[in-house]
């Protein structure tokens, strides 16, 4: 049992940790691909400039998660063998793709774009940049379709590993024994389109899109701050050149501002609820477990606000919900029964505290993106933008946020799929590697916390560095 | 031929390109410790700047391949490395973030600790991938249900290490060879000097570890001789190392860096035809080894991840080569540079 929950841990505090880095990666990169171009396009300046900056934060961010990911990969050798050797024979085609597909051209681009930008035409550098954005959603794409493939497993057969067997009806939520059986593929397509893969690939390249948004519209938003800062707000004594950052910073927050509003529309409507709707139709058990739901209910609430507590048979306290609503949005009857915690075997219930705090607080962020960017928008068209300093403050405090959302869902998913690691396949507590010792995991587990957890430090010390060294860089000429 | 050969073959590949070109970037990676200036630091550094984070790629590739190709070996082989899986993931990490670390910051302390995060993330892995190679050489303590039944001290033993030592000097030899190329003057001169020695010294553990290796594993020698495969790598192994020394004289030393690459290929080459068709020995009985086929997928996926690298991996050889055409030539510090 111990061994396990280490080994929980540690997998987790390692995809915790390495999940912080690409959600930035993709939408960084995206919005990268958009100033490149019309820094490409229109020959202009104040464009390439941006580019260049934000460059930098792209790098030092791919950097930690190339370094990261690498830790990850090889922890399903190291910690979860037994795992390992059931989902092999599934897994092989989705790991290799992601390798030729996505991380040589990620990579090999990356160096082009960073070290390229004088040494190939205008239209390869940009090209370059497009290749990273793609390689990092194609590498999104197959792990997803790992981990979808966990969730909603599909296009598989069970094989008896000593009699090369294959059995005849798999029974959900019985569990199997993968020192006798494992995972063979019977159909490649239906395992990488298994019922869940589009959405979930959808809503997670979305929260990266709105995190690479607000990255932008966040650093620019204090790139302003900061000069304005130097003047004592009285915008008649800055300088022609501190003025020309602030006009290069305004165009960054605008763009961030209008594509991060709708991308986080888009996120909350249809992906989300699409989302949630596999979620209801494939894994009940996890949706009782992110609503809260222990009884089955007629007409179930869609809960606003809500405080999980007690242990066996948990209560919802001082709630705030509509009725009939969560009936409604899943089904399209307000009258629907929905399952509850109390008809899972209770062999097979998830937890229901972690999913249902991490999901409504996911969903609580999601709506605070929408609202921010709305403001800013509309504030464009008031031509107020610049105006106040509060919003322009709170836009710079919002930058961790989004991660925060990714880390949040992401808790939600895979605390819900438990005690299975292939949902209603595979348990939890027979995947982990039984023959590493203890004192080892303990090991790595606490040198490896520490190391992230200093990382993640100078990650932001070396972020806020840059950010505060903008307005000199953004002022140099090309 | 069929599929689990094939894969064998290709995890051979992917493998040895992997040694190839991280191969000089440790070898950098270790010389560094040797630079003087600053700006020789840096010249080391910005040299395989572009390239690093690419060349670290075929190391997944490689370790994604045989998760796919063979679980079995994937997962008896890495919880038996346990630990110094966990040694080698703590050097590259630190590796790959010092390079874009250490100029962000312009302060002496925080150089050198980047520094000394770059060489030891260097230093390490080449010894970590010699020893384990080595312990595969050697064959790992596998029961009857062929589970590692060994323990991490047992993994450090003396021929392991052997192998260890000797992959830290091949790679010390690609890497000043690469070095030849990419420097100029004064530098250059060094690294000349340098690629030599190791050369020097890469003959002298070749001889020892190739006799150790008869005392240790003798059933990686039977039948081999009679394998045409091994004898035209052998063949190629020993013209190639030839060749170093007397492209180094005539001052070509891309072509020199090309036969130092062959070398490398080519002992790997040699290793994998003595396993084959083991993939992991057993030490404890030869009955109870992994082999290409006890530990394979199914053949449907080995069909369709040799569809997915027949498509992908044309464009992934096309563009790295473009990009070692942009960065050719000498290493030059720009505003750009780390």
């Amino acid at each position: 049992m111990e061994l396990e929950f280490l080994s929980r841990l540690q997998f987790a505090i390692t995809v915790g940790f390495h999940f912080i880095f690409p959600p930035i990666t993709i939408g960084l990169a995206l919005m990268l691909v958009i100033i490149e171009w019309i820094g490409w396009k229109k020959n202009d300046n104040e464009y390439i400039k941006l580019g260049k900056f934000f460059a930098k934060i792209l790098a030092v961010t791919f950097a930690v998660g190339v370094a990261s990911g690498l830790v990850m990969v090889l922890q399903f050798g190291t910690n979860w063998a037994r795992y390992s050797v059931f989902v092999g024979d599934i897994f092989g085609a989705p790991l290799a793709a992601e390798a030729v597909f996505a991380f040589f051209l990620e990579s090999t681009f990356l160096g082009l774009y960073l070290f390229g930008r004088n040494k190939v035409s205008k239209g390869v550098h940009w090209f370059s940049i497009l290749m990273v954005t793609i390689g990092s959603m194609i590498s999104a794409f197959w792990i997803l379709v790992a981990n979808s493939w966990q969730q909603t497993p599909a296009g598989f057969a069970i094989q008896n590993i000593t009699t090369g067997e294959i059995i005849k009806d798999i029974i959900p939520g019985k569990g199997y024994d993968p020192t006798q059986y494992r995972a063979v593929l019977t159909d490649f397509w239906a395992a990488v389109f298994n019922p869940t893969t589009l959405n979930r690939f959808i809503h997670v390249i979305l929260a990266s899109f709105i995190t690479g948004s607000l990255v932008l519209a966040g650093s620019c938003a204090y790139i302003i701050l900061k000069i304005k800062r130097n003047y004592k707000n009285n915008d008649t004594e800055i300088p022609d050149d501190d003025k020309q950052t602030i006009n290069i910073a305004e165009k960054g927050l605008k763009k961030g501002l209008i594509l991060g509003l709708i991308f986080s529309l888009l996120q909350l409507f249809p992906s989300g609820h699409e989302h949630s709707r596999d979620v209801f139709k494939y894994q009940q058990s996890k949706f009782a477990a992110t609503q809260g739901l222990y009884h089955s209910t007629n007409g179930a609430r869609l809960l606003l606000f809500g405080l999980l507590t007690g242990d066996s048979i948990p209560q919802i306290k001082a709630e705030i919900s509509i009725p009939g609503l969560l009936s409604f949005l899943v089904s399209g009857d307000f009258n629907a029964r929905i399952k509850g915690m109390e008809e899972i075997p209770a062999e097979n219930r998830p937890p229901m505290w972690l999913p249902f705090v991490s999901y409504h607080n996911m969903v609580i962020l999601g709506m605070l993106f929408i609202a921010i960017n709305a403001w800013g928008v509309l504030q464009i068209f008031r031509k107020k933008l610049l105006s106040g300093k509060k919003y322009l403050r709170i836009l710079f405090l919002f930058i961790p946020l989004p991660v925060i959302a990714s880390e949040f869902g992401w808790i939600a998913a895979e605390v819900g799929r438990q005690p299975w690691t292939v949902y209603n396949i595979l348990r939890t507590k027979d995947s982990f590697s039984n023959i590493v010792p203890i004192e080892q995991v303990w090991l790595t587990l606490i040198l490896f916390s520490v190391i992230y957890l200093v990382m993640l430090f100078v990650y932001i010390f070396i972020f806020m560095r840059e950010l505060k060294h903008a307005p000199v860089i953004l002022k140099e000429k090309i | 031929m069929d599929l689990n050969i094939i894969w064998f073959i290709l995890i051979t590949v992917l493998l040895s390109v992997y040694a190839i070109l991280d191969g000089f970037d440790f070898g950098v990676g270790i010389l560094h410790i040797g630079a003087k200036t600053e700006e020789e630091k840096r010249i080391l550094m910005n040299s395989i700047g572009p390239v690093w984070d690419g060349n670290e790629v075929w190391l997944l590739a490689g370790g994604g391949s045989i998760f796919a190709a063979f679980p079995f070996v994937y997962g008896t082989v890495f919880s038996a490395f346990y630990l110094a899986i966990y040694l080698l993931l703590l050097a590259l990490f630190f590796r790959a973030i010092s390079f874009e670390f250490r100029g962000k910051v312009e302060s002496a302390k925080w150089k050198k600790f980047w520094d000394f995060s770059f060489e030891f993330g260097s230093f390490l892995p080449p010894i970590l991938l010699g020893v384990a190679f080595g312990n595969i050489l050697r064959g790992l303590p596998l029961n009857e249900n062929r589970i590692f039944v060994g323990s991490f001290i047992e993994l450090l033993n003396p021929y392991s290490i052997l192998i260890g030592i000797l992959t830290f000097v091949i790679f010390l030899m690609q890497a000043s060879i690469y070095l030849t190329h990419k420097t100029e003057g004064k530098l250059q001169e060094k690294y000349e000097r340098l690629a030599v020695n190791f050369w020097v010294a890469f003959i002298i553990l070749y001889v020892i570890a190739t006799v150790a290796t008869l005392f240790v594993s003798k059933f990686l020698f039977i039948g081999i001789t009679k394998s045409v495969i091994f004898w035209f790598l052998f063949i190629l192994f020993l013209f190639s190392i030839i060749m170093i020394p007397v492209n180094l004289k005539t001052k070509n030393n891309k072509r020199a860096f090309l036969f130092s690459s062959m070398t490398i290929f080519t002992l790997i080459g040699i290793s994998a035809v003595s396993l084959f068709p083991k993939f992991v020995p057993s030490l404890i009985d030869l009955n109870y080894s992994w082999d290409i086929y006890n530990a394979s997928s199914t053949p449907k996926t080995l069909t369709t991840m040799l569809i997915i690298a027949l498509i992908g991996m044309p464009f992934v050889i096309f563009y790295t080569i473009f990009i070692y055409r942009v960065f050719k030539g000498k290493t030059v510090l720009t505003k750009d540079s780390y």
